[in-house]
């Protein structure tokens, strides 16, 4: 392998020019990405010849009478199998090695690239100001056009790195004690080191195609680990349901990347930038590469209305919600856009769109997680939610504030899952020892979690706090700067100017504003109730149960404990300017030279100053909202009234309404999935394939044969004297077509 | 001499081919075949007289084969015959479509 991988590394450095970054770690970028594509190598090796060794490839039948009980955790759907005693463990034979090899790749793919960072920060840093592009070789050369496999290393794609390799370590190394039991526990391993390789091709890609391939593929591991239990069929149709609505977004990325070319003769994210300037800002053209552009970032990033796939997604282990699903892949929408600021920025119109999408999405999806009973659905949700807030951001060209975002909520997010995870695997556990069957992810089957889990439940109140917005928390900063961003963007810019359907900008942006502080207040009331139902009150999961009730190993608290720290400390990434508490936008000059031009275009040329007042107003609206979300919640929901799921009556009126989630699943039924199903039946399935294939086509030509074989039989008379004529007939013809040639 | 010998052999091989065309007793279209054979033969000599010996040489093959071929017609027309009770070609007709 290594000999493969520096034969890679050699070619590159001929067309690299001179960069500050040359010579530096920055070269060894290649080894980042594929040390995660090693590691799926490993692991999907050992997955494949455990299953061709003798033995049986499932090592919980090798425990005779454990096998009962291994029956139903191998096909459950909450992950966290473990059996009944800790000493007869039955592992997969390979549990050891891949519990090496799986986080063992990210940790060093992470350190590697925290060396390039360092690198980075020495050549210049926020300063530097061309992309360090490496071209590794050449992939499609078709006349004029010419893609590459090449990565670009940016300050962005830096930033979106750190989180993929960082986070995703922290959740690998989680991973280890969540699926340690799993039958298959190198597969998953495979699978996560794959996404992870994917993710990282998106963002290292210096080009659409290459970025679209990485799309593609975190798009295939979301469907493998959210099916990873596929003999449920429950989880194996939330994977086809994640896969299926994301082709529609696809579709759009893909028709996106035509008319780039078509129009701007590259798809080279430092061509198009250059090209961007023949572009007319405004028109139609520019206008609808953006749209589709978001379409795919619609599917992708789950928003409203192809966001459905996201609460079902959360069929896959914990882990992968975590990493996947919250982190890291739902958010390559608000890097693509982030990426394409150039072309953004020249549409105000797509703009618009972006940020009453984002904010609408904001709002609906906070409104369900209001009502959801199961831990992960929630969060689901407020992950739906908060990407709402990332795209209202770099809609309205707050391109730094979006990515700020997207990397506190990383850091919130992921522990809010893995903590989620952690309060689940407790629960299974508890429930497997007694044999119930019980719902482990659902809160009213919880409650008074605190006692028996201390360090989940004091980080995850930490990560509450902080995706309410209470201040100095990461989540304050980040949400802070979007809402404010927002508000100024009303007053004065380029959206602002412009108008959708015959509706002005400013409304748009001050609508926006408003449903974005609404969903702030519901963010706080929902996470809350969350928090309550698990921890607080008391538990309700049954007195049995309640004995087996612990915290999970230090493996999977340690990467919590990490992550607390980054979701407490993470905001010191950009304090905004008006706060005197530490150093101002440290982010935002770091990212300058990728999005800088593109935000002064959207203010016209002067960035923006609201008056140090208006600041502070809007901070003390948007604190007194997240505090009185907390407080409703706090005074309104009681966790000792709480019966547990299997008492529980249903909800009446709006709150069903909720809970059913404004029954979306149902209206897509009967408008989408129906109606095609019914025109694939009797239009594609009777009419053109049994009609038109069938009869014309494969029975047609077999009677066209059978009739012209019945009307030429009849040249064959079987008359000798008939044949000779014609024989002597033919060599007269051919000998005089010789002669009079 | 070369040009008497094609004419004779043009006009032998012309009635073997009218002789094929036109009779429906089985043995003598064949004889009318031989005919045609014998005809190609005396051009071979002709020509062997006028270019070498290799005419001659292909003279032998064909009675060879025609030889063969004798035998071979003979006794198929023979097993039509205990077939069919007949040799009339217009009354055998097995490969009609």
């Amino acid at each position: 392998m290594l000999p493969l991988l520096l034969q890679v590394a050699a070619a590159p450095a001929a067309h690299a020019g001179a960069h500050p970054l040359n010579g530096t770690a920055a070269e060894w970028l290649w080894a980042v990405v594929l040390l995660p594509l090693l590691g799926f190598v490993i692991n999907g090796s050992l997955s494949i010849i455990a299953a061709y060794q003798k033995g049986p490839a499932d090592p919980s039948a090798a425990h005779g009478e454990h096998a009962a009980h291994d029956v139903h955790a191998t096909d459950d759907t909450h992950g966290g199998h473990d059996v009944h005693e800790p000493d007869v463990v039955a592992r997969h034979r390979y549990a050891g090695i891949v519990s090496i090899v799986g986080p063992a790749v990210l940790v060093l793919s992470f350190l590697l690239t925290a060396a390039i960072f360092i690198a980075m920060r020495g050549a210049g840093g926020g300063d530097m100001p061309a992309p360090f592009i490496q071209r590794y070789f050449s992939w499609m050369p078709v006349g004029a056009l010419n893609i590459d496999v090449a990565f670009q290393l940016d300050q962005l794609s830096m930033v979106m790195m750190l989180v993929i390799t960082g986070v995703g370590a922290l959740i690998h190394v989680f991973s280890v004690g969540y699926m340690r039991d799993d039958p298959g526990y190198p597969r998953y391993f495979a699978y996560l080191n794959l996404f992870v390789f994917f993710m990282l091709l998106l963002v290292l890609g210096s080009n659409y195609p290459i970025l679209f391939i990485g799309w593609e593929g975190v798009g295939l591991c979301s469907y493998l680990l959210i099916g990873f239990w596929f003999s449920d069929k429950v989880n194996a149709d939330a994977g086809k349901k994640a896969f299926i609505v994301n082709r529609i977004g696809d579709f759009g990325v893909l028709v996106a990347m035509f008319m780039i070319f078509a129009n701007l003769g590259t798809l080279e994210f430092v061509g198009v930038r250059e090209a961007a300037g023949t572009l007319v800002p405004g028109a139609a053209l520019v206008t609808w590469i953006c749209l589709f552009l978001f379409l795919g970032c619609v599917g992708k990033s789950a928003q409203i209305p192809l966001y459905v796939w996201l609460p079902d997604a959360m069929a896959g282990p914990t882990p992968v919600s975590a990493l996947i699903h919250a982190a890291t892949m739902v958010t390559a929408g608000v890097y693509l856009v982030a990426r394409s600021n150039m072309l953004f920025v020249l549409a105000p119109v797509a703009q618009l769109v972006v940020v009453l999408i984002g904010a609408l999405t904001a709002i609906f999806a906070a409104s369900i997680g209001l009502k959801q009973w199961d831990i992960k659905k929630v969060l689901a949700y407020s992950t739906v939610s908060q990407l709402g807030y990332m795209f209202v951001a770099v809609g309205s060209g707050a391109f730094v504030a979006g990515i700020f975002h997207l990397v506190t909520h990383a850091f919130f997010k992921a522990l809010l899952f893995l903590g989620s995870g952690s309060v689940i695997y407790a629960m299974h556990k508890a429930y497997h020892h007694t044999h119930s069957h019980e719902d482990a992810q659902d809160m009213r089957n919880m409650g008074g979690l605190k006692a028996y889990l201390p360090w989940t439940f004091g980080l995850m109140w930490a990560a509450t706090l902080a995706i309410a917005g209470i201040p100095v928390l990461s989540g304050f900063f980040s949400k802070d700067e979007i809402i404010g961003t927002l508000f100024s963007r009303g007053l004065h810019s380029t959206l602002a100017k412009a108008s959708l359907f015959g509706i002005p900008g400013s409304s748009i942006l001050f609508l926006s504003y408003v449903l974005a502080l609404a969903a702030a207040f519901m963010t706080a009331t929902y996470m809350t109730r969350m928090m309550l139902y698990t921890f607080h009150g008391p538990n309700r999961s049954g007195e049995k149960e309640q004995q087996h009730l612990h915290e999970a190993p230090w493996v999977m608290t340690g990467p919590l404990v990490v992550l607390g720290v980054l979701t407490v400390a993470g905001g010191w990434l950009n304090i905004p300017k008006f706060l005197p508490i530490g150093p101002a936008g440290l982010l935002e000059h770091w990212l300058e030279p990728v999005v800088g031009e593109a935000q002064l275009q959207v203010t016209n040329g002067t960035p923006t100053e609201l008056s140090h007042g208006t600041e502070y107003a809007l901070v003390g609206i948007a604190v007194l909202i997240a505090v009185s979300g907390i407080a409703l919640a706090l005074r309104r929901l009681d966790p000792a009234t709480l019966v547990p799921k299997r008492e529980a009556k249903p909800e009446e009126g709006f709150e069903r309404v909720l809970e059913e989630k404004y029954y979306v699943d149902e209206i897509y039924n009967a408008t989408v999935v129906k109606p095609t199903v019914g025109i694939s039946r009797v239009l594609l399935w009777r009419g053109i394939d049994q009609g038109l294939i069938d009869k014309a086509g494969v029975h047609g030509s077999a009677w066209l044969a059978r009739i012209a074989g019945a009307i030429g039989s009849h040249v064959q008379s079987g008359q000798l004297g008939t044949y000779a004529w014609v024989l002597v007939l033919g060599v007269i013809a051919v000998l005089g077509a010789f002669r009079y040639r | 001499m070369l040009g008497e010998a094609l004419f004779f052999s043009a006009i032998l091989f012309a009635i073997g081919v009218v002789g094929v065309l036109t009779r429906r007793n089985a043995i003598i279209v064949f004889m009318c075949v031989e005919l045609m054979l014998n005809a190609v033969n005396l051009s071979f000599v002709a020509f062997a007289q006028a270019y070498g010996v290799t005419g001659q040489v292909f003279v032998f093959f064909v009675m060879t084969v025609a030889a063969a071929e004798a035998a071979v017609g003979l006794a198929i027309i023979i097993a039509l015959f205990r077939h069919r009770q007949t040799v009339n070609l217009q009354n055998i007709n097995l490969l009609k479509g």
